[in-house]
């Protein structure tokens, strides 16, 4: 099988007035049609990976890397229009909270329709119908109604579900999503991500899950890639969690309070200086 | 003994809005109570209805025996201090540590600032460098313990903690825990906790009320939702959801 995207050596780097900051160092890794993992603390480097790719890396900061692919295009040497082709259509992504993500100022309908037919020539009644079958997709009861409404009359969870409809109405082959589900209560959390599951499954994408939550990636994803200072210090089966290796790895898994667990204090984790390099 | 916190009935409501429904319960003093429950279930509001931030439309609140009335009054202040969630909004931007922590003591008239301030940053593990930084200078969690000692520096018997480790990464979380589990030891505090996360809360609180619309659930014992001795549909739906996806096949 071929893979979906090839990441070799990606660096992303910011110039600041006190010297280069080094947000990602060197970062390899490919993806086939599965769902890989990305997990680290704030400063890890994870987002910065997920925009490098998307290609939405901040103006002033240099992406550099051996090799970016996706679906054989090197993603290096393409045009800021021939990104701007692949962005929403081929690449989509899924950023943290809904209520700064969706325009405010747009029906939630209308930003949809926009996403379709900025992609797909199609005429306005078939892409409104289109835009419906969407959210009813992602399992929104009363999608004649939410389709007229504004992002801030929805709650978090149905303003992230419109999202995903969003960025999934163009039939994108990889889905990057940042944190998709940080800012919703747990029960609503579950409830997105088992429709993010299924579509992912149905449409047979690739997905890239960012998150800090090293537990719920691991309940979600194939394979998990841990980071810390903008390097890969693990790589290791979702299944196979428990037996990490890496002491950051092991240290981040510890350091969560567990129900029926009686530790007290909690273990910490001991940053060790070597873990960087 | 005196309940360090006793809430009878209590109700808060925004014009037609209930944000708070018929809410009762008492903590002991030295407890550590914990307040579960998602987004718009009231658990906030019941916090800021004890620190005078949310008003109250029926009820009593009583804190060491003492009913409140609508205008809390400096000893109050002094008993009981509130830490919020978001370390970034809660800091004064234009303030430096220093002088964060003198408003409180300048406000209650305290002497020897210069030693309490010292002590204070001591305490919550930052250390006099931190003195005469400003907030955007410090990480989420030095700025978490930067409120901590905020809170401390009056010496209250009460803590109101609201989400106060949400917005940290795992690893900063534990740390800020154990500093709270430390101080409530050394100082004898009572806490009164807020979060959506269980396991913080089964970790942090001895019993813990679930709540939902504003209302209560129900009441448990911490060592009872560990194993499982749960009554409610609901409290057991969070239990699920705490841990973690599960794909059905």
């Amino acid at each position: 099988m071929s893979a979906l995207l090839g990441v070799e050596d990606l660096r992303v780097t910011f110039p600041t007035r006190t010297g280069v900051i080094e947000a990602v160092r060197g970062v390899t890794f490919t993806l086939g049609r599965e769902r890989l993992g990305i997990v680290g603390e704030s400063g890890s480097g994870k987002s910065q990976t997920g925009r490098a790719i998307m290609g939405l890396t901040a103006e002033h900061g240099t992406i550099d890397a051996k090799r970016l692919e996706f679906n054989g295009i090197d993603l290096l040497k393409a045009s800021k229009a021939e990104r701007r082709a692949l962005r929403g259509r081929r690449i989509a992504m899924i950023l943290q909270d809904p209520k700064y993500s969706l325009n405010p100022v747009m029906t939630i309908g209308r930003q949809i329709v926009e996403t379709l037919r900025a992609h797909e020539p199609v005429g306005k009644a078939e892409a409104r119908k289109r835009a419906l079958d969407m959210l009813s997709a992602v399992q929104i009861r009363d999608p004649e109604r939410v389709f007229d409404l504004y992002p801030h009359e929805v709650s978090g969870g149905m303003g992230q579900r419109a999202m995903i409809a969003m960025m999934l109405i163009a039939g994108p082959e990889l889905l990057i999503a940042d944190e998709p589900t940080s800012a919703l209560d747990v029960t609503v959390q579950l409830d997105v991500l088992a429709i993010l599951d299924r579509l992912v499954a149905e449409r047979g994408m690739g997905l890239i899950f960012i998150s800090h939550d090293l537990r719920l990636v691991s309940s979600f994803c194939d394979r998990v890639i841990v980071m810390y200072a903008g390097r890969i210090v693990e790589e290791l089966p979702a299944a196979k969690l428990s037996e990490a290796q890496h002491p950051y790895t092991r240290g981040l898994l510890n350091c969560m309070p567990e129900i029926g667990a009686d530790r007290h204090p909690l273990p910490v984790l001991d940053r060790k200086p070597e873990w960087r390099t | 003994m005196t309940p360090a916190l006793a809430i009878d009935g209590l109700s808060v409501e925004y014009d037609d809005f209930v944000a708070l429904d018929d809410v009762s319960l008492t903590v002991a003093p030295g407890e550590s109570f914990g307040l579960v429950g998602e987004s718009g279930s009231g658990k906030s509001t019941l916090l800021r209805a004890v620190a005078g931030l949310a008003p109250v439309s029926f009820g009593t609140i009583t804190v060491d025996g003492k009913r409140l009335g609508g205008k809390r009054d400096k000893a109050f202040y002094r008993k009981v201090q509130m830490v919020f969630q978001d370390p970034y909004g809660s800091l004064h931007p234009r303030q430096t540590v220093d002088r964060l922590l003198l408003e409180p003591l300048a406000i209650h008239g305290f002497d020897d600032t210069e030693g309490r301030i010292v002590r204070a940053l001591d305490e919550v593990g930052l250390g006099v460098s931190f003195r005469f930084r400003y907030s955007h200078q410090l990480s989420g969690g030095q700025r978490q313990r930067v409120a901590i000692a905020r809170a401390l520096i009056l010496e209250p018997s009460m803590l109101l903690l609201d989400e106060p480790t949400s917005a940290l990464d795992a690893s900063v979380q534990a740390e800020v825990l154990n500093l709270l589990e430390q101080l409530r030891a050394t100082r004898k505090l009572t806490f009164v906790m807020v979060s959506h996360d269980l396991a913080v809360v089964t970790h942090m609180c001895d019993r813990l009320l679930v709540m939902q619309n504003g209302g209560v659930v129900e009441q448990l014992a911490s060592t009872d939702l560990a194993a499982r001795r749960v009554t409610t549909d609901y409290t057991r739906g969070l239990l699920v959801a705490s841990e973690g996806f599960c794909r059905k096949s």
